[in-house]
């Protein structure tokens, strides 16, 4: 086979059939289900007479549309509870694994996947949700699906697809103090653009990434969508291995030698070629705040807001003044300058154990700042919830003045109740800074679970590192 | 799904960069278990300037006259003009469902999200990818010409102005085949199932935890 990239390694081992022209049969290994994709898709299959073809398969969870807050009343909006019992009624008739909203194991399904160890190294996953490229971080073939493909994958357990160029995005060296995995993303962005990934798969290596947790490779995966990239994908290694040992969907004795002896080829072959190279030194990333409306719109704490006049493309120059617009911002104004309303710490980015930790070391034995008219910590999952828990992180928070809520997708997309007011500007560890994107006329600042904890003490940006 | 053969339509320009699938249908209206009826809330943040929840009347509402979706002149066009990276963000299907509901049938930007490329395909909805000066002399023409119609022929690969300009485009071999015959992707996978259940027994016995 000569020298193979991961991305090679991953596709050659799903390739059912090729067409002549490159369209290409993926058989896909892991199906995660969500309320929101599906129910199209469960009813077009219902409609043709079809059933799902490996109901193994698959995992369903409700997240975007679960209150945060109390939910022994259930959901109050009648449109968002009926998708929900949708979700479960197609579970039930047909008999999917589901997380209902009581069991601790709901939450968003991209931090459960990996935490119950339904997500392997060298599967194919996928889901109706562009984040799914987040469980690449366990060198899978993980990416984002419409609902016409919902239901292709329900009915085939395939995809028809044509294989992406290969992308690098390689980080050398330490990441300074403060400084964190959605910093190092969130300065991938900015440098190749929200397009720049658009028709590649990326590969993120070098010793940056083979540094990072888990949980901090699965923050960079999960942005790879926001750079273009359907999937984002890292090699398997000890880090990935000691993860996964003993998770219930995991596999266990013999079967678990065998799988490990698999991951560990899991990587790009020395000399594996790539289409596109790209380099950056970890020591010179600093945290970073977005100031506009799309992820590429990314400063260092210590920049500016940028000044349209000194930009010469015209369709970029529009981008900016539209954004400054929306976002009520003036060119050069410093970014530590920024006062913010409230602070969202939370969704598929940035909502795990480490997150939270990270987070609460930052607001421990402080207090939100007084402009600040809400700061929330939304776990990701009833089991990092449980485990914040026994570590007193609710306590840190509360006492701070944060609200700790129940687990789900919250304001990253505010399809529940968690939303902004017009006009108001978030803090946000999202991955979203779009028009509307967390309330109509919200104001979204994309930071780092630190930045976020910095910003709601002090009431505006701050740089963490000196904080 | 419906074919695409020929459109011979009314033109749009949205002259923005980064339209993302969270501003061609805000999330409030993802909350629908059907695939139809999202014409109406398609731009909603842009095309009304009251905030749109299901279940609203829209014909009611008030409507944002700087929108160019609601020029008269641009009244039941069904090419849409954009800039790059059309479609960017969330893979919601619901954003080439709205978009074919309130009646286009083509899109041409200079490029494409690659998720909802894929989405539109499935839904009969045709994306063209040109190169930027071809886009921004169509930007130029149709601003400055009322009534701005193209002639896009998916089998011959052209776009034709009213002046007999004709711009050619490529388009995926398969891709194209299914939208001139109006096949559903499903069908024609089915077609393999042979080779997935050979592949499936092929792959259990090299990696079983993988069925477990």
């Amino acid at each position: 086979m000569g020298t193979q990239t991961l991305y090679d390694k991953l596709w050659n081992s799903h390739l059912v059939h090729e067409e002549p022209d490159g369209t290409t049969l993926i058989y896909i290994d892991r199906h995660l289900v969500h309320e929101v994709t599906s129910p199209q898709a469960f009813e077009g299959l219902r409609l043709a007479g079809r059933k799902p073809w490996r109901i193994a398969s698959m995992l369903a969870v409700a997240d975007h549309n679960v209150p945060t807050t109390d939910r022994t009343q259930g959901i109050a909006d009648p449109i968002s509870r009926l998708q929900v019992e949708t979700l479960d009624s197609n579970c039930d008739e047909l008999g999917i694994t589901e997380f209902r909203m009581a069991d601790v194991r709901q939450g968003i399904v991209h931090v459960i996947g990996p935490e119950q160890g339904a997500t392997l190294p060298g599967m194919t996953v996928v889901c109706g949700d562009s984040h799914t490229s987040t469980h690449g971080a366990f060198a899978a073939l993980a990416f984002g699906i419409g609902t016409s493909e919902v239901e292709h994958v329900m009915a085939t357990q395939c995809l028809l697809m044509k294989k992406a160029h290969a992308m690098q995005v390689l980080v050398e060296g330490p990441l300074g103090k403060g400084v964190t995995a959605k910093d190092l993303v969130l300065a991938v962005i900015g440098k190749i653009g929200t397009a720049g990934g658009t028709g590649y798969a990326i590969e993120f290596a070098g010793s940056a990434i083979r540094a990072l947790s888990m949980e901090g490779r699965m923050t960079v995966c999960n942005m790879a969508i926001e750079a273009g990239a359907r999937a984002g994908m890292i090699a398997a290694d000890e880090i990935t291995i000691g993860y996964l040992k003993g998770r219930p969907f995991a596999p266990q004795g013999e079967l678990w030698d065998k799988a490990v002896d698999y991951w560990r080829t899991l990587h790009s072959d020395e000399g594996a070629q790539f289409d596109k190279v790209v380099r950056l030194d970890a020591a010179e990333i600093k945290p970073q705040v977005t100031w506009g409306t799309s992820p590429e719109m990314v400063v260092a704490v210590d920049g500016k807001v940028p000044d349209p006049a000194r930009e010469s493309d015209p369709v970029k120059r529009s981008s900016i003044d539209l954004s400054l617009k929306y976002m009520g911002l003036q060119p050069n104004t410093p970014i530590t300058e920024i006062q913010i309303d409230k602070v969202f710490i939370g969704s598929c980015t940035n909502a795990r154990i480490e997150d939270l930790r990270a987070a609460a070391e930052v607001v421990r034995g402080k207090h939100v700042a007084a402009n600040v008219k809400l700061a929330m910590a939304v776990p990701g999952s009833g089991l990092v919830k449980q485990q914040a828990e026994r570590e007193g992180l609710d306590k840190v928070f509360v006492e701070a003045g944060f609200e700790w809520r129940e687990p789900g997708c919250s304001m990253c997309l505010a399809m529940n109740a968690d939303r902004l007011e017009s006009g108001e500007r978030c803090a946000s560890t999202s991955n979203r800074n779009f028009e509307g994107r967390q309330g109509p006329g919200g104001r979204t600042h994309l930071v780092s679970p630190e930045m976020a904890a910095a910003a709601a003490i002090a009431g505006h940006f701050v740089d963490v590192r000196n904080f | 799904m419906d074919k695409f053969i020929c459109v011979e339509g009314l033109v749009v320009p949205l002259d923005r960069a980064n339209v993302d699938t969270d501003a061609i249908i805000p999330k409030q209206f993802l909350k629908s278990i059907k695939r139809t009826g999202f014409g109406p809330n398609l731009f909603d943040e842009w095309r009304y300037l009251d905030y749109g929840e299901p279940g609203m009347e829209n014909s009611k509402r008030p409507l944002n006259p700087d929108f160019v979706l609601n020029q008269p002149r641009y009244h039941d066009a069904q090419i849409l003009l954009a800039r790059e990276n059309f479609g960017c963000g969330s893979s919601r299907e619901h954003a080439p469902w709205a978009l074919d509901d309130y009646g286009f049938r083509a899109i041409i930007a200079p490029s494409f999200a690659d998720i909802f490329c894929n989405n539109c395909f499935k839904n009969g909805l045709l994306p063209i990818v040109l190169d930027t000066a071809s886009v921004d002399d169509l930007f130029q023409a149709v601003t400055e010409t009322p009534g701005y119609h193209l002639k896009i022929d998916l089998e011959q690969q052209s776009i034709t102005t009213p002046n007999g300009i004709i711009y050619r485009f490529e388009v995926d071999t398969f891709r194209k085949n299914c939208l001139l015959n109006g096949l559903d992707d499903i069908g024609l996978t089915l077609q393999h199932v042979g080779e997935i259940k050979e592949y499936e027994a092929r792959r259990k016995s090299e990696a079983p935890w993988l069925f477990t």
